[in-house]
C-alpha cells in the first residue's frame, strides 16, 4: 500500500522520528484514514525504528485511535451516567434505526460507524454525541434525526 | 557519600541511604513485605498494590515498592488495615484468575498461589470474573502464553523492553480489557520474539511458561526400540539443585548424572564436550579471519561474534540482518552435539541413528526453537529431538521419585562425555571468551595465557559490557604477523547490551576483534529455562559455582581433552575441515524487523 507508506513518511517528516512523535503520527493517520491499520502501524514502527508491539499498545490504549476500519463519519454517543440519565438510550435507538446498523457497526457504504464513548465533559447538556470531532449536545430523537439526515446528504 | 536518613519499621529503628524504597529498607532488617509486580531486575511499576503498608500520619496506604522512605517515617507493615487491604487485593486478583493450580505447571512455584495461601483467600468473597474462552497460545516452539493466568503485573513487558530491547509484548487496551499482547495479538510464533524466555523467568505465575516436551521424552524412554541420549549443558549442573532441595549455588553434577541414568536415559553425556569442540572450531575460525585480514589483507568481517546463544542469534537475524557475517559460523554446542550424536556416536556405538532420540538439557527456552530450525538436520535426521529446560529436568526427576539429595555421584558416559573446565565456564557470561582465549593464546604463542591459575578475571562478572586487551608476544613462527598485536575483546550479556555492541559495529566504530554475546543477563546461568526465581544475588551464586567447577576439573583447556583430540584424529581430521563444515557449522537468515 504505497499511499499509507507515503502518508506515514510524510507525517514522520513533519513531526520527527523521535519516540514522542508516535502520538501525533497516529493521530495524523486516523485523521486521514479514520483508523490505523496493521500496515500503517508497521510503517510507523519502521519510520520511528521502534517495535510494532509498542505502536499497537499505544494505539489500543486510546479509544479515539481506532485500530479497526471505520466509516467516513464516526458517531460516538456518550454512555456515561449523566447522558445515560438524560436519555442516551433513545438517541442510540434512533440512530440505529436511521442507519440500519447496530452499536459498534459500520454501514455497508462505509459512511457511518456508531460507537459509544465515555464522558465528553458536556454533562450539563446531555445527552451528547460526537460526529468525528464535532460535538452535538442536548440531543433528542428529532434533533438527532436532523443531524444524521444532514450527514447522509454529505 | 549518600545522605543517611532514619526511619522506623515495625518498631525497628534503622538508618538507610536516602532514596531507598520502604520495601528495600524493610528487606534490610528482614521484614518481609509481600509484593507481586515488583522485581529486582526491573523498573518499579507500582501497579498491583500488594505491597501496601501504613505510614504514620498518612491517611492512605502506601505502595512500599514505589515509595522512597523519608526521614522520620514510622512504617507499620501488618496492621489490620494493611492486612485487610492486601486480602482484598489478592482476592480481586484471584477473582479474575483461572485458578487451576492442580493442573498448573507453576504450582508450588507461583507468587499468586503463595500470596493467596498466605492470606488464606476465601473463594466466596468475590464472584469469578474470569473472561471466558481464553485460548492458550502454543504457536511458538519455545514459549506458551496463557492469558487466563495473567495478573497483569507487566513484569514480562518490562523484561522484554528493559533487559532485552525486543518489545515483543506490550500492554494493549485499558481498564478491564487491558491485556498483555503481541502486535495485533498475533501468535507468539509470528512476531519478533527471540524466544529467550526471560519473560517466563520473570513472570510470577503460570501465564508465561516454556513449551514442554518432556512427556514425549518419557514415552521415548519407555520405548525399548529407542536409544535415548541426553547431554547436559554446563549451567544446568549449578542450578538444578535449587529445584530439588539444595541451596542456590550448589553443584550437583554427579547426582544429576546418576538421576538421569536412573530415569532410564540410555546414555548421559556432556554438552561440555561440544563446548570444547566449539572452542577448537571457533578459535580456529577466529585465527583464520585474523590471518586473512592481517596477513593477506583480505576484507573479512571483524569483530567476529560468538553464536552459541540461539536467542542472540535470532535477535541479530531480526535486528541487524545486514551484519550476519560477523557471526561465527559455528553451531551452538547443543546443535554440534545433536549432529554428532546421530553420526559419530551412532557409528562408534553401532546404533541405527533412526533409533536414536537425542535430548538436550538446557538452561534455555530458545534452544527449543533452535532444535526445530529447518537447517539443523545435518545428520540426515532432526539433529536434536528435544531441548528440555532445567525446570523440565527438575520435574522429571521429581516425577521419578528419586531421593535426589542422597543420590551418589556418577560420571558421564562416553563417547562425548569428556570435557575441560574451559567448557564448564560457557555457562557464565564471559566464559566462552575466557575458554577461547585459553586455547587461542596457546595456539599462537605456545604458552598458557598469562593469568594466575588460568583465571582471566577481566572477562568475569556481571557488568553489562566487559572489555579486555591481550597482547600477543613471542608468538610462534607461523603467526609472526601477530607479534605485538593487541587483541581486543568484549563481552555482552542481556540483549540490551548486545544492542549497544551492534550499534557500534553498525556505525563502523567497534574497536574489538572478538565479541561474546549471550542473550540472557548473566549468561546461561541466568537463562530463560533456569529455576525461578532468578535475580543478581542468585546469578552471582550460580556463577561462583561455575568457576568452582572449572577449578576442580583436571583439564582446564579445551585443546587438551583426550576425547577431543581423538575425534579430530579419527573423524573430523582437522578444525574447519570438510567434516566440520558439514556437521558443526551453519548459516543464518535475515528475518523481519517490524
Ligand atoms: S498461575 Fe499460580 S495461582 Fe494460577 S493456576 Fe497456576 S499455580 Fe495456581
Ligand atoms: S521470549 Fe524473550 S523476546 Fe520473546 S517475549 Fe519473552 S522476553 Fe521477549
Ligand atoms: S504474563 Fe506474567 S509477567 Fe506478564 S503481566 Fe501476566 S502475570 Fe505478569
Ligand atoms: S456524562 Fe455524557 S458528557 Fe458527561
Ligand atoms: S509490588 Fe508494589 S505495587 Fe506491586
Amino acid at each position: 500500500m504505497p499511499e499509507i507508506k507515503e502518508l506515514v513518511k510524510g507525517l514522520a517528516d513533519k513531526y520527527g522520528r523521535a519516540r514522542e512523535s508516535l502520538m501525533p503520527i497516529l493521530q495524523g493517520v486516523v485523521l486521514e484514514n479514520n483508523f490505523v491499520s496493521d500496515i500503517a502501524m508497521t510503517e510507523i514502527a519502521r519510520e520511528l525504528d521502534i517495535a510494532t508491539a509498542e505502536v499497537y499498545g499505544t494505539a489500543t490504549f486510546y479509544s479515539f485511535l481506532d485500530t479497526e476500519p471505520r466509516g467516513k463519519f464516526v458517531i460516538r454517543v456518550c454512555k456515561t451516567i449523566t447522558c445515560d440519565m438524560h436519555g442516551k438510550k433513545r438517541v442510540i435507538e434512533k440512530i440505529e434505526d436511521l442507519l440500519k446498523i447496530k452499536m459498534g457497526e459500520t454501514t455497508q457504504d462505509k459512511k457511518f460507524t456508531l460507537l459509544t464513548t465515555n464522558c465528553l465533559g458536556w454533562c450539563h447538556q446531555g445527552p451528547v454525541m460526537l460526529v468525528n470531532s464535532t460535538p452535538y449536545p442536548s440531543l433528542d430523537e428529532n434533533k438527532v434525526t436532523e443531524i444524521i439526515m444532514e450527514y447522509m446528504s454529505k | 557519600m549518600a545522605e543517611k536518613i532514619k526511619i522506623n519499621i515495625d518498631g525497628i529503628a534503622l538508618e538507610i541511604e536516602k532514596g531507598t524504597t520502604i520495601l528495600d529498607a524493610a528487606k534490610s532488617v528482614n521484614v518481609k513485605i509481600p509484593s507481586l509486580c515488583y522485581h529486582e531486575d526491573l523498573c518499579v511499576a507500582g501497579n498491583c498494590r500488594v505491597c501496601v503498608v501504613e505510614v504514620e500520619g498518612r491517611k492512605n496506604l502506601v505502595a512500599s515498592c514505589a515509595a522512597p522512605a523519608e526521614d522520620g517515617m514510622v512504617v507499620k507493615t501488618t496492621t489490620p488495615k494493611v492486612r485487610s487491604a492486601r486480602t482484598d487485593i489478592i482476592s480481586l486478583l484471584v477473582s479474575e484468575h483461572n485458578t487451576q493450580c492442580t493442573t498448573c505447571y507453576r504450582s508450588t512455584n507461583c507468587e499468586l498461589q503463595s500470596l493467596a495461601s498466605e492470606y488464606n483467600v476465601d473463594s466466596e468473597r468475590y464472584l469469578s470474573v474470569l473472561k471466558p474462552n481464553i485460548k492458550v497460545d502454543k504457536s511458538s516452539y519455545s514459549i506458551e502464553k496463557d492469558d487466563s493466568k495473567c495478573v497483569r503485573c507487566q513484569r514480562c513487558v518490562r523484561t522484554c523492553a528493559e533487559l532485552q530491547h525486543v518489545n515483543a509484548i506490550t500492554v494493549a487496551h485499558k481498564g478491564k480489557d487491558m491485556k498483555i499482547s503481541t502486535f495485533m495479538d498475533l501468535p507468539m510464533n509470528d512476531v519478533v520474539c527471540v524466544n529467550c524466555g526471560q519473560c517466563v523467568t520473570h513472570c510470577p505465575t503460570g501465564a508465561l511458561t516454556e513449551r514442554r516436551y518432556y512427556h514425549e521424552i518419557w514415552d521415548a524412554i519407555g520405548d525399548p526400540d529407542k536409544h535415548v541420549v541426553i547431554n547436559t549443558a554446563p549451567s544446568v549442573r549449578v542450578a538444578l539443585g535449587e529445584m530439588l532441595g539444595f541451596p542456590v549455588g550448589t553443584r550437583v553434577t554427579g547426582k544429576m548424572v546418576t538421576a538421569l541414568k536412573k530415569i532410564g536415559f540410555n546414555s548421559v553425556l556432556d554438552t561440555d564436550f561440544t563446548a570444547d569442540l566449539t572452542i577448537i572450531e571457533e578459535g580456529h575460525e577466529f585465527l583464520d579471519r585474523v590471518t586473512r585480514a592481517l596477513k593477506n589483507g583480505e576484507k573479512v568481517a571483524l569483530p567476529m561474534i560468538t553464536s552459541c546463544s540461539p536467542g542472540w542469534v535470532k535477535f541479530i537475524e531480526h535486528m541487524y540482518p545486514e551484519h550476519l557475517d560477523h557471526l561465527s559460523t559455528c553451531k551452538s554446542p547443543q546443535q554440534m552435539f545433536g549432529a554428532l550424536t546421530k553420526t559419530f556416536y551412532a557409528e562408534k556405538m553401532g546404533i541405527d541413528p533412526s533409533k536414536i532420540v537425542s535430548v538436550a538439557a538446557m538452561p534455555c527456552a530458545a534452544k527449543k526453537f533452535e532444535a526445530n530450525r529447518p537447517e539443523m538436520k545435518s545428520s540426515g535426521y532432526q539433529d536434536v529431538d528435544a531441548g528440555l529446560t532445567t525446570r523440565e529436568i527438575g520435574h522429571m526427576i521429581k516425577q521419578s521419585g528419586l531421593d535426589f539429595v542422597n543420590l551418589p555421584d556418577s560420571k558421564f558416559d562416553s563417547y562425548m562425555g569428556e570435557s575441560s573446565g574451559a567448557a564448564v565456564i560457557f555457562g557464565a557470561t564471559g566464559g566462552v571468551m575466557e575458554a577461547a582465549l585459553r586455547t587461542v593464546y596457546e595456539v599462537v604463542t605456545g604458552r598458557e595465557v598469562p593469568f594466575k591459575n588460568l583465571a582471566i578475571t577481566p572477562v568475569r562478572g556481571l557488568e553489562g559490557i566487559k572489555e579486555a586487551t591481550i597482547k600477543l608476544e613471542k608468538v610462534l613462527p607461523a603467526y609472526s604477523f601477530l607479534e605485538g598485536v593487541e587483541v581486543k575483546v568484549a563481552i555482552a550479556h542481556g540483549l540490551k547490551n548486545a544492542r549497544t555492541i551492534m550499534d557500534q559495529i553498525k556505525d563502523g566504530k567497534s574497536p574489538y576483534h572478538f565479541i561474546e554475546i549471550m542473550a540472557c543477563p548473566g549468561g546461561c546461568i541466568g537463562g530463560g529455562g533456569q529455576p525461578i526465581p532468578t535475580n543478581d544475588e542468585i546469578r552471582k551464586k550460580r556463577i561462583a559455582a561455575i568457576y568452582a567447577e572449572d577449578e576442580g576439573m583436571p583439564i582446564r583447556k579445551s585443546h587438551e581433552v583426550p576425547e577431543i583430540k581423538k575425534i579430530y584424529e579419527s573423524y573430523l581430521i582437522k578444525p574447519l575441515g570438510h567434516k566440520s563444515h558439514e556437521l558443526l557449522h551453519t548459516h543464518y537468515k535475515k528475518r523481519n524487523r517490524y
